[in-house]
């Protein structure tokens, strides 16, 4: 199965309450994915002080810290946090520059996110358990998303588990079964792209990273996406400048999407809604097969690419 | 017009009254499983699962909002009234009785159902009636793709337009819709909509609430009958060697 839930906060008002309305909406997901869980976070600065950087990693060693600090000398602010099996490294840098030196400084860790307004965190076990691993109750910020998986393409490890971050501020969550990522795989390796998994939907989220860096927006990315994967899937990509949702031709993952003026949200089953603020307002439907619906997030900060 | 909300309206003063916020489903079955009470009241149902499935009595339930999957599955004899949208697989294998969805239903509405009525009076999504088995479905507003998918008995009408793969290696279920209807499925055909087929037609639009319609013989005039082509009832020996 696995489930997803997203929140698109539009209104500044209630960003202090995005952690506490997702761990609301996480609960109606659980029994969709008691295996693993992750999450990504969009706009909390006390997470990402504004003009940091956050690099994700899995497998850190204990004295990443100062591994990284040595090899970034001239950079300010540097913090490791432990959240789970998620290690967190801040800094007042670039996302490039931190994420090259953590995989410097730290080969066997693995980068599983890295953002200049967002922090991915994922993990094994009970969802309930792993929120508060990462501490999402208390989350602030603009935009954020959760996956909770039953694992069937790939082991279930951190590596396995959603969301796929490749690409500054991209995250991308699934629900379904890629048939043909293998070929696609093989044709990203050829142009560059390396893979830490053996999960199919990491090659989706590679492969929508590859379109926006050729130019496409989030939107023409996911059309293109569909057009070239076969198999199962309802998707909820997010950026730093907005969210998507795509689902296959024959739509059996389901999906539910409610826009109200205050915030888009969208989630596997509608109880994962039923509690937001105003619901009884929204406009709630069922995205339809092979379409793509897109939201931009308005007045995006200058200067961040992704 | 609406003549079975009224009558439920009119039963359910005496009605129980469960709160799902305080209460959990299995209670709530557990209880419908064997009534004490012949109507029911259901609140906050904030689209929790299984909300009143397996009931086999005549009971009358209303919702007063959103359920999960499988709301009134394998229903038998029971009146079940949802105030608000339902998730997958409403009235699944329903055998008889009767269940009313206010607003939207999702996928698979109806599916295998074999006996009784659902009524959908906003839309249905993808797979309506899907293997349906013997029920009636009437849905005021559309139904989604893949409808009707291996439908063997009973009928569909749709007031609304229909996506599409409409009725695809559909078997003896008969299908009315009044509006457009994408690319039919393998082995659907339009039908021709004789004397016997406005009657039934009629008759279901009345039970679901629409008289006024049921009796408009231009209303009736915009629907059109869809069923099995019959070409893919049995293995055709020409394609053997392809196997």
């Amino acid at each position: 199965m696995c489930g997803i839930i997203g929140l698109h906060l539009r209104d500044p008002e209630l960003q202090d309450r995005l952690g506490s309305l997702m761990t609301t909406m996480l609960q109606g997901i659980i029994v969709r994915g008691p295996d693993s869980a992750g999450v990504a976070l969009y706009g909390d600065t006390t997470r990402v002080p504004d003009g940091h950087a956050a690099v994700s990693v899995l497998h850190a060693p204990d004295d990443l810290a100062e591994a990284v600090a040595a090899r970034l000398p001239d950079v300010q602010g540097l913090r490791v946090e432990r959240a789970g099996e998620t290690t967190v490294i801040t800094a007042a840098t670039d996302p490039d520059q931190l994420a090259k030196a953590v995989e410097a400084a730290a080969p066997e860790a693995m980068v599983i996110g890295q953002g200049d307004d967002s922090v991915v965190y994922k993990g094994v076990g009970h969802p309930l358990e792993l929120a508060e691993d990462f501490r999402l109750a208390e989350a602030t910020g603009w935009q954020g998303v959760a996956h909770t998986r039953m694992a069937t393409e790939s082991a279930i490890n951190a590596e396995g588990s959603h969301p796929y971050a490749a690409g500054t501020g991209l995250s991308l969550v699934h629900n379904g079964s890629f048939s043909n990522y293998a070929s696609i795989r093989r044709e990203l390796e050829f142009e560059g792209a390396t893979f830490d998994s053996h999960n199919d939907t990491e090659v989706a989220a590679r492969f929508v990273s590859a379109r926006l860096d050729a130019g496409d927006d989030l939107e023409a990315a996911l059309v293109a996406l569909a057009e070239r994967f076969d198999g199962f899937f309802t998707l909820l990509v997010t950026t730093n400048k907005g969210f998507a949702v795509a689902r296959d031709e024959i739509a059996c993952k389901p999906a539910i999407i409610a826009e109200h003026p205050r915030w888009v949200a969208m989630a596997s089953e509608f109880q994962a809604l039923a509690h937001l603020p105003g619901i009884d307002e929204a406009h709630v439907f069922e995205p339809e097969p092979g379409k793509v619906y897109a939201w931009k997030r308005e007045g995006v900060m200058t200067g961040a690419d992704r | 017009m609406e003549t079975e909300t009224m009558e439920l309206e009119a039963t359910s003063t005496g009605a129980r009254v469960f709160d799902l916020a305080d209460t959990d489903v299995r209670e709530l079955n557990s209880e419908l499983h064997a009534p004490s009470a012949r109507s029911y009241v259901v609140q906050n149902p904030r689209g929790a699962h299984a909300v009143a499935a397996g009931v086999h009595d005549d009971v009358e339930v209303r919702i007063e909002g959103d359920v999960g999957y499988f709301c009134a599955g394998m229903n038998q004899r029971g009146h079940i009234t949802i105030e608000g949208s339902a998730g997958p697989g409403v009235a699944e294998n329903m055998m008889s009785g009767s269940v009313r969805v206010k607003d939207d239903a999702s996928q698979s509405a109806g599916a295998t159902a074999h006996g009784g009525l659902l009524v959908i009076e906003g839309n249905a999504s993808t797979r309506c009636g899907i293997s349906l088995k013997g029920a009636d479905i009437v849905v005021h507003g559309n139904i989604g793709a893949m409808s009707a998918f291996m439908a063997q008995a009973g009928r569909i009408v749709v007031c609304g337009n229909a996506a599409d793969g409409l009725g695809d290696s559909i078997y003896e279920a008969r299908i009315y819709i009044r509006g457009t209807v994408g690319e039919l499925g393998a082995d659907c055909i339009e039908k021709e909509m004789r004397d016997e087929h406005r009657a039934e037609l009629a008759e279901l639009l009345r039970e679901s609430g629409k008289a006024a319609e049921a009796d408009d013989d231009a209303y009736l005039d915009g629907f059109r009958r869809y069923g099995s082509g019959r070409t893919l009832y049995h293995f055709n020996s020409d394609q053997s060697g392809s196997y």
